[in-house]
């Protein structure tokens, strides 16, 4: 991750301001800051969200595609997750430099994802053995404010929400095979059912607390995290450490419990921010990139 | 159990500063012309087509046309900082060279600050020696918030910095918030203890410095920033701090001119939220506003 380099004096007041749960833009550990969301921004996708969290900025495009089922899953589609760290975010970022951050947000997803009860993967399916949905999800970290773990994962839930994946008809063709037609409507759309879709919850461990949603700075500061998968009735679907510091077994069941509750908040605010937005008529919704 | 987390979206107002703009400046694009008389000399932000017969003006940069007799220059609304001999800046070093240390001062080049320049511990003037040069990452080390002097600047506009009096040096805790360069106003004095217990420094080059009086009070007899404080800061006195970085943030997201008349106006206008409201929209906009009219109130009862 790019680091933000600070010096000790402001280490110390960072990590006693957290002892003391009040950060240094006055959060208590466990709020998040300002967070705006928008879905289909992008027009050339199935579904897309943009994400503000604080300084962090998200983009997350959403496109399927007909595909061959896996050899072990023949009824069943898959989703596949791409994230993109944009050098407009840091300088670090050119060229190579954004990979290592770019495949540990990568693989978190893929693993909260991979869970059964988180998605149907059998409504992703066409013909047995012969086709099925392919859902890429693309994410492109267009500004580092800190916490791009929780803001890829909920700008993720956003665009599953708002993808609507072509209404196919099947026919018999000639010679026994099945036809596949799209329809002519782009309105058309089947969309996904991403109730059970988890938002990950990055808890960081600065001195004998834990805090959510760490800025750049605080992120320096700490020497451990944990990152959960949590769904919207709190349940866990992936746990994950990481940094390079050591966490106490109680210290774990303690974050692990404070991730299912922050969890079940985002959650709702989300949800409730989905319904208001799909419930809104066209021309008022898009304020993109002004 | 309330529910914390807030989404929502995109507000589509803009924070705008609804400052009224003096009536003799000029704000000008790259690549326009300023004026078309040749007898103007050229200044910073500005450049002519020699080949041409007439010798028009350009403006190379977006900005404010400032003319002094018959020079003509354009200051930039949003630029690296541009060091001047006597400045104070806030920077952090980088890194640490023989003899030299390479601080980060927000401006195209890296400032440059020698062994030389500084005080050695305890006050003593002599020459400094190898086991000085071999010392100097344990005073200031990469990473490190340090308050300066620019004592000179090259031609290539580098900066070299110097901390040879004991109000300067490294800086203890507290917070440090960065905004663009052209929004500190020019002042006498730059190092201001505010009345809510909190001394800010707002450096010409963009980094403001805050933390509490009570820590500071000794600076002034002081010590250069050799003794590391590593008392944990009291409840008031950080949530001051807190509240005066979140007004600065506010002012500058606005475009507001930052000294210390108007963070202490948006200070007290912000005495009636929590610290951690003043990062909405709608509460950042109306202190703003509370604080341009006091500033205007202020400017109409003096002019």
């Amino acid at each position: 991750m790019a680091k933000a380099i600070l010096g000790d004096s402001e280490k110390w007041f960072i990590v006693h301001g957290v002892q003391d749960d009040f950060r240094t833009d006055g959060r208590s550990c466990e709020n998040y800051r300002h967070i705006e969301l928008e879905t289909g921004i992008l027009s050339n996708t199935h579904g897309s969200a943009r994400i503000r969290l604080g300084s962090s900025e998200l983009l997350v495009g959403v496109k399927v595609e007909l595909g061959t089922p896996k050899p072990q899953r023949i009824n069943e589609g898959w989703l596949e997750f791409h994230v993109d760290c944009s050098p407009n975010a840091h300088p670090v970022f050119q060229g190579r430099g954004g990979k290592e951050l770019s495949d540990n947000i990568c693989s978190m997803l893929t693993r909260v994802y991979r869970n059964n009860t988180v998605m149907d993967l059998e409504a992703l399916g066409v013909i047995p053995q012969k086709h099925c949905w392919v859902v890429h999800v693309d994410v492109l970290i267009l500004e580092c404010g800190g916490n791009l773990i929780d803001a890829a994962s909920i700008a993720v839930k956003a665009a599953l929400y708002n993808t609507g994946i072509p209404n196919i008809s099947l026919t018999d063709g000639d010679e026994g095979e099945v036809e596949i037609n799209l329809p002519d409507d782009p309105e058309d759309v089947k969309h996904l059912k991403t109730i059970n879709c988890p938002v990950l919850v990055t808890l960081s461990k600065i001195g004998n607390r834990h805090i959510v949603d760490a800025t750049d700075e605080e992120e320096c500061c700490c020497s451990a995290s944990l990152v959960m998968g949590v769904t919207r009735r709190g349940h866990t679907v992936g746990v994950r450490k990481m940094g390079g510091g050591s966490l106490d077994p109680e210290s774990v069941t303690e974050m692990i419990d404070s991730g299912k509750k922050i969890g079940r908040q985002l959650h709702i605010s989300l949800d409730k921010l989905l319904k208001i937005e799909a419930g809104m008529s066209e021309d008022i919704k898009q304020t993109g990139y002004l | 159990m309330n529910n914390s987390i807030v989404i929502r979206l995109p507000s589509k107002k803009r924070l705008n500063a609804q400052v009224p703009l003096s009536s003799n400046s000029f704000l000008i694009t790259p690549g326009s012309v300023i004026t078309e008389d040749a007898d103007y000399m050229r200044g910073h932000g500005t450049y002519t087509n020699d080949d041409e017969e007439d010798h028009k003006l350009y403006a190379s940069v977006a900005g404010v046309v400032e003319r002094i007799n018959k020079l003509v220059c354009v200051r930039a609304l949003k630029t690296r900082y541009n060091g001047e001999v006597g400045d104070i800046v806030v920077g952090r070093i980088k890194e640490v060279q023989q003899k030299r240390w390479k601080v980060e001062t927000n401006s195209r080049l890296d400032s440059v600050l020698h062994l030389s320049s500084v005080n050695l511990p305890g006050g003593e003037l002599r020459r400094r020696s190898a086991a000085d040069e071999l010392t100097m990452r344990e005073y200031l080390k990469e990473g490190d918030l340090i308050s300066a002097e620019v004592q000179q600047v090259h031609t290539d506009g580098m900066l070299s910095l110097h901390t040879r009096s004991l109000k300067y040096g490294k800086l203890g805790q507290g917070c440090c918030v960065t905004v663009s360069p052209s929004l500190i106003k020019r002042r006498k004095n730059h190092v201001h203890n505010l009345s809510c217990g909190v001394t800010i420094i707002l450096a010409n080059n963009g980094y403001i410095w805050i933390n509490s009086t009570a820590v500071d009070g000794t600076k002034t007899t002081g010590d250069g920033g050799f003794v590391v404080d590593t008392e944990p800061v009291q409840m008031d006195d950080r949530e001051a701090i807190c509240r005066v970085r979140n007004c600065i943030l506010c002012l500058s997201r606005s475009s507001v001119m930052l000294y210390d008349t108007s963070v202490l106006y948006a200070y007290e206008a912000s005495l009636q939220y929590q610290v951690k409201e003043l990062l909405l929209d709608e509460i950042a906009t109306e202190i703003v506003d509370q604080t341009l009219s006091l500033l205007e109130r202020e400017s109409s009862g003096n002019g």
